[in-house]
């Protein structure tokens, strides 16, 4: 080990500082949201609640859990997850596997036809104007159909398959599979570590996204919680942001006068993050490594 | 089967099947394809042929087909528009303070955090930063709001505790601060997840560079600058042309998030959230069709030049 001099041993420091300083700021918003959650309103409001709830409570959550919008807004979001990862990994990976075979008759043009939408788009009135003529508004089905194929999830699929071993294939060709025999047997159950990778990705997008339901959807029951919380960070008068709620979580309310527009916004916030920062902790090994497949591959 | 891989091989020249033969053969995994590319037809290369409404007067009543032709009419309605000068100076503004910080911050970061030596803190610190990314811009617009409102923001209660500031102030609804808050925030929610790349590529510099480095008596902060970021450049680099091509998109959901103050707008409106207002708020599809060309065109432009250019130096992305 060589000895660091004076000025490693100061940049060193300038480092350590920095980077808890990192850290710190980005924490800090989740837990003084969270804190501010836990904390009753009346008392949030009289200032200084910052690192640990003064005055402890659950009645915020009690109001959003009382919420059948957000439940059912909560509920969708768990259901095009759900539904629109699964059916998207599946048709992306078959449609990979097909272009990785080099005797497919239109290979290129195929290519060519999927690298162009990579760069260039209809942008969003020419794409709003065909999920309205194709009678998708107010549909749950926007949420899955449109985003079946990814394009850069199919590349990094097909480098992958193109990456096992050749000679799998050949054995069960000659065992008499088929090719979707061949994809389904052989396939996909040694590509875990892919498919886990962009399921992933693809259900954290579908978790987060909020602004095409926002254009898409007018109906209120079908309306996914993070743009059901964004309405409620949109209205910043409490009478207002109270009038969203239904009844039930109304007359809840009236029993607990300490209940404020902040306090009721962070605890929607953080029900709408437990998710991803439950599943976090297990996939953090997986999507560095899918970083690196999709970066390699452009 | 054996056919198939008969055909792959050009030598012996048996009579070939016709196209039709041959599609017909292989029908199961052309059958794994043509579904998919059915669906990228329909939802990438419809909308390309509706770009058309932008030459329209389109008429929702009438449809693309009988909607009267309009010539290049609205681009000059834009270029003429009042709001011209401000979009294009905030996108133009905003995209490049976006490149010029966002674009070196990881890269810092990766940098910083290959110098630590305590294996506890530097995965701490990686695990922390990652996360912002895999939130919604809702959540972090919230937090933003939270963060800065003057109902007891914890900015505000932080300077008024350094008796910095008198009163709270409301960041969020004067226009000088919200190309700063707009930057850090992108900054804050991305340079975790962006650093991954490059942290694997300060992982792949050979060790052994470092070792003569030692032995010649180079300090550690020399050595960044001439062993480890001229090793990982051509990542540098086509990252550098990826984020060219995209100078022309500013932001859309943040900007949309953050700037819900009608204040706001003469500094946040950009191209992509002003086609939003006039075209989906406001209903003129043709508009803010031709408005959402203008800039798709820029931008394949764009990508274009920093491809020849990095061509050049032997880092081509095509």
């Amino acid at each position: 080990m060589v000895r660091l001099g004076f000025g490693d041993r100061v940049m060193m420091v300038v480092i350590y500082i920095f980077l808890t300083l990192l850290a710190f700021v980005t924490f800090y918003p989740f837990w003084n949201a969270l804190v501010v959650s836990l904390n009753t309103g009346a008392d949030t409001a009289m200032g200084g609640v910052t690192f640990w709830p003064r005055s402890f409570t659950l009645e915020n959550y009690e109001i959003v859990f009382q919420d059948k919008r957000l439940l059912n807004g909560f509920a969708i979001s768990v259901a095009r997850t759900v539904v629109g990862t699964f059916c998207s990994i599946l048709v992306t990976s078959i449609f990979a596997y097909g272009m990785t075979k080099r005797e497919l008759i239109g290979r290129k043009y195929y290519m060519i036809m999927c690298i162009i939408t990579m760069y260039f788009g209809g942008g969003l009135i020419p794409s709003f104007m065909l999920i309205r003529s194709l009678g998708l508004m107010d549909s749950f089905w926007v949420y899955i159909i449109p985003t079946l194929v990814s394009v850069w999830n199919m590349i990094i699929f097909r480098t992958f398959f193109q990456g096992l071993p050749a000679g799998l294939e050949e054995s069960a060709k000659i065992d008499g599979s088929g090719n979707w025999g061949i994809f389904f047997r052989i396939i996909l159950p040694l590509s875990g570590p892919v498919i886990a990778t962009l399921s992933l990705f693809t259900a954290v997008g579908h978790w987060n996204e909020w602004f095409l339901p926002s254009i898409y959807i007018s109906k209120n029951e079908l309306l996914p919680i993070q743009t059901i919380l964004n309405q409620i960070l949109n209205s910043n008068i409490m009478s207002e942001q109270m009038s969203n709620l239904d009844s039930a979580s109304q007359a809840v309310l009236s029993r607990m006068q300490s209940v404020t527009t902040k306090s009721l916004s962070m605890a929607t916030m953080i029900v709408a993050t437990i998710p991803i920062i439950m599943v976090y902790p297990f996939v953090q090994k997986h999507f560095v490594k899918g970083v690196l497949i999709g970066s390699l591959k452009e | 089967m054996a056919q198939i891989s008969m055909e792959q091989k050009p030598v012996p020249k048996r009579k070939k099947d016709n196209l039709a033969v041959r599609f017909a053969k292989q029908w199961d995994i052309q059958l794994m394809v043509l579904p998919a590319l059915a669906l990228i037809f329909v939802f990438s290369y419809i909308p390309m042929y509706g770009i058309l409404m932008a030459f329209q007067d389109y008429n929702i009543f009438k449809g693309m087909a009988e909607s009267p032709w309009a010539g290049l009419k609205h681009f000059r309605m834009f270029f003429e528009a009042p709001e011209f000068a401000n979009v294009m100076r905030n996108t133009i503004v905003i995209s490049l303070l976006k490149f010029f910080i966002g674009f070196p911050a990881p890269i810092l970061l990766a940098l910083m955090l290959n110098e630590v030596r305590h294996m506890f803190f530097k995965r701490m610190v990686q695990t922390v930063s990652y996360l912002p990314h895999f939130l919604s811009w809702v959540i972090v617009s919230g937090f933003v709001i939270s963060m800065l409102s003057t109902d007891n923001g914890s900015v505000n209660i932080l300077l008024t505790n350094l008796n910095l500031v008198e009163e709270p102030i409301n960041f969020l609804s004067i226009p000088e601060y919200f190309w700063a808050i707009l930057v850090t925030t992108g900054v804050w929610k991305e340079i975790g997840f962006s650093s991954i790349v490059y942290l694997a590529a300060v992982a792949g510099v050979d060790p052994h560079m470092y070792e003569a480095a030692d032995m010649d008596g180079a300090s550690k902060f020399r050595q960044i600058f001439t062993i480890t970021l001229p090793s990982i450049m051509p990542v540098v680099i086509i990252f550098m042309i990826l984020s060219i091509g995209n100078l022309l998109s500013a932001g859309f959901e943040d900007i949309l998030l953050l700037a819900k103050n009608p204040v706001l707008r003469e500094v946040s409106d950009v191209i992509d959230t002003y086609v939003y207002r006039i075209g989906i708020e406001n209903s003129r599809f043709s508009y803010a069709t031709a408005v959402g060309l203008f800039k798709a065109v820029i931008s394949v432009m764009l990508l274009t030049i920093a491809n020849l250019i990095a061509r050049r130096s032997g880092n081509s992305l095509w």
